[in-house]
């Protein structure tokens, strides 16, 4: 039998991603095992949103190869399609759909782009809404929630689509102080069910709890790459000791 | 100076309704001064208690049906054609972005008077076919009005956030499906007042199809002042149609942002 647990679901070899004249990704390789946590940090303009946008080819990669699941992103249409039905991602922004209830959020991937009937999506939505904690929402606007409600709204919606990884984008850092809390809690609680995560955040505390592995990027490389205890302990490079030093410092 | 303060203060919806309620009751009041004090009027033209009054105010009036048939045909033609204008020219294509923008160029310069000759004239001898008054209106109006709409859904699409693009592609919607569910539904909401707008323009502009013989509210003014000669009455009754069809058309505009509100 194949050893599941350590096959790569996510393969980036040398991806190099550019903006005009500015190196956003400068050769980056990264592997991410199947059901693995991987949380990225860094410094503002790092390039580690870039790199997590990059796997579900919100940006496209200007060389390099980045392998998902097994499947070349090549930039044909049904490598984007198959992407996209297996990788689900969560905003800093949310982005919640605002002219539809949180039903219809939940909804219009599974019956539009899976092909499920109302039916169907409605009880999947209800079963993820209450994963969420959230299951007495699903009929209001996303404009009558809480910012912590509306990004587990996001996450609700991600999982609709029952993908195999998922993308967090900076998803407590446009959140209130006081609601960062249960997003997180949501994430613990589905990186328990054994999910691939792969998780943009300054959230030490979580980085620590479910991280299995902390990739430290700056200007645009990955820098170190570490396990939590030894990364937050004692960092090898100066660049991730001189960033937890400031992101301890206050 | 006081007049400059009032307009650039925002209003709210019940104060401009009351506004507009307001300048339609003095545009009546005047009218009826004026008709009072001066011997120049001669309202027996369209009294409707005497029976040739009545009969020219029918004859009038019977323009409303081609005035409206017109507008709503041209309008719900050129939504469609401004749409399909409007989505290739926010595409990553350079040649689907240069015919989108062309046909806006070319199609905005030319006047609507104008637009109406060619179509009527012109075009049945171009493609060999024959347009009857109506469709002629229906597709000068369409035309001249699909660059408009064509504008006002791309400034509409463009005001909405990348970020909502962003969520459709990551649950894998098709760009159909993207623009059909998420994109449009918020960018119509967006741009319901200028729409509303390019109604009531619409609307207005309708009247110069009379010159081709469209019998809808300017023509049958025309004709009746032929055979009345009494065209300050017959040109007020004219002013004032147009004015009714408008505040009721301003209304529901009104009332139809307030639902999708």
């Amino acid at each position: 039998m194949p050893d599941t647990r350590n096959r790569a679901v996510i393969r980036m070899d040398e991806v190099v991603k550019t903006y005009g004249d500015f190196y956003a990704l400068k050769g980056v390789s990264l592997d991410v095992m199947a059901g693995e946590r991987v949380v990225v940090c860094g410094p503002s303009g790092s390039g580690k949103s870039t790199l997590i946008r990059c796997i579900n080819q919100l940006e496209k990669h200007d060389s390099g190869t980045i392998d998902v699941d097994g499947l070349r992103l090549d930039g044909t249409k049904a490598s984007l399609e198959s992407i996209r039905q297996n990788v689900g991602m969560v905003f800093q922004q949310f982005n919640l759909f605002p002219h539809l209830s949180v039903l219809d959020n939940l909804t219009l991937g599974p019956m539009r782009s899976r092909g499920l009937s109302r039916e169907k999506a409605v009880a999947l939505a209800h079963r993820y809404l209450e994963r969420v904690r959230i299951p007495e929402q699903a009929m209001k606007m996303p404009r009558q929630l809480s910012g912590g409600q509306q990004q587990r709204v996001a996450i609700a919606r991600a999982l609709c689509m029952e993908p195999r990884i998922m993308l967090f984008d900076e998803p407590t850092s446009a959140l209130d102080p006081e609601t960062i809390g249960e997003v997180l809690d949501t994430m613990v609680e589905l990186a328990e069910t054994g999910m691939t995560m792969v998780c943009v955040t300054h959230e030490m505390g979580f980085a620590r709890r479910v991280a299995d592995r902390m990739v430290f990027m700056d200007h645009g490389e990955i820098v170190e790459v570490a396990a939590p205890e030894p990364f937050f302990t004692a960092p090898e490079s100066n660049r991730a000791q001189d960033f937890l030093r400031r992101l301890l410092s206050h | 100076m006081s007049v400059c303060e009032e307009i650039s203060h925002p209003q709210t919806s019940a104060a401009r309704s009351r506004g507009l309620r307001g300048s339609a009751l003095l545009f009546l009041a005047c009218l009826f001064l004026l008709t009072g004090c001066s011997d120049e009027w001669g309202w027996y033209v369209v009294d409707p208690s005497t029976k040739s009054g009545a009969v020219n105010l029918k004859f009038l009036l019977q323009g409303y049906w081609y005035t409206l048939a017109l507008s709503l045909t041209a309008i719900a033609i050129s939504v469609v054609v401004g749409l399909l204008v409007a989505l290739p020219g926010l595409s990553s294509s350079p040649w689907l972005r240069g015919i989108s923008r062309v046909y806006v160029e070319l199609v905005r310069a030319v006047p609507i008077l104008v637009m109406i000759l060619w179509v009527y004239y012109g075009l049945p001898q171009m493609a060999g076919i024959s347009l009857s008054v109506f469709w002629a209106g229906v597709i000068a109006l369409a035309l001249s009005d699909s660059a408009f709409e064509a504008e006002i859904f791309r400034a509409g699409i463009q005001s909405i956030d990348k970020g909502q693009y962003e969520a459709s592609h990551s649950i894998a919607l098709s760009y159909t499906d993207t623009m059909r569910y998420v994109i449009l539904p918020q960018a119509i909401r967006r741009i319901l007042p200028a729409l509303g707008n390019q109604f009531i323009y619409m609307l207005k502009m309708s009247s110069l199809v009379s010159v081709i013989g469209m019998q809808e509210l300017t023509r049958k003014a025309n004709e009746l002042v032929v055979t009345e000669y009494r065209p300050l009455e017959i040109y007020t009754v004219l002013v004032l149609e147009y004015l009714v069809l408008i505040l009721v058309v301003s209304a529901l505009v009104r009332w139809l942002e307030r639902r999708l509100a």
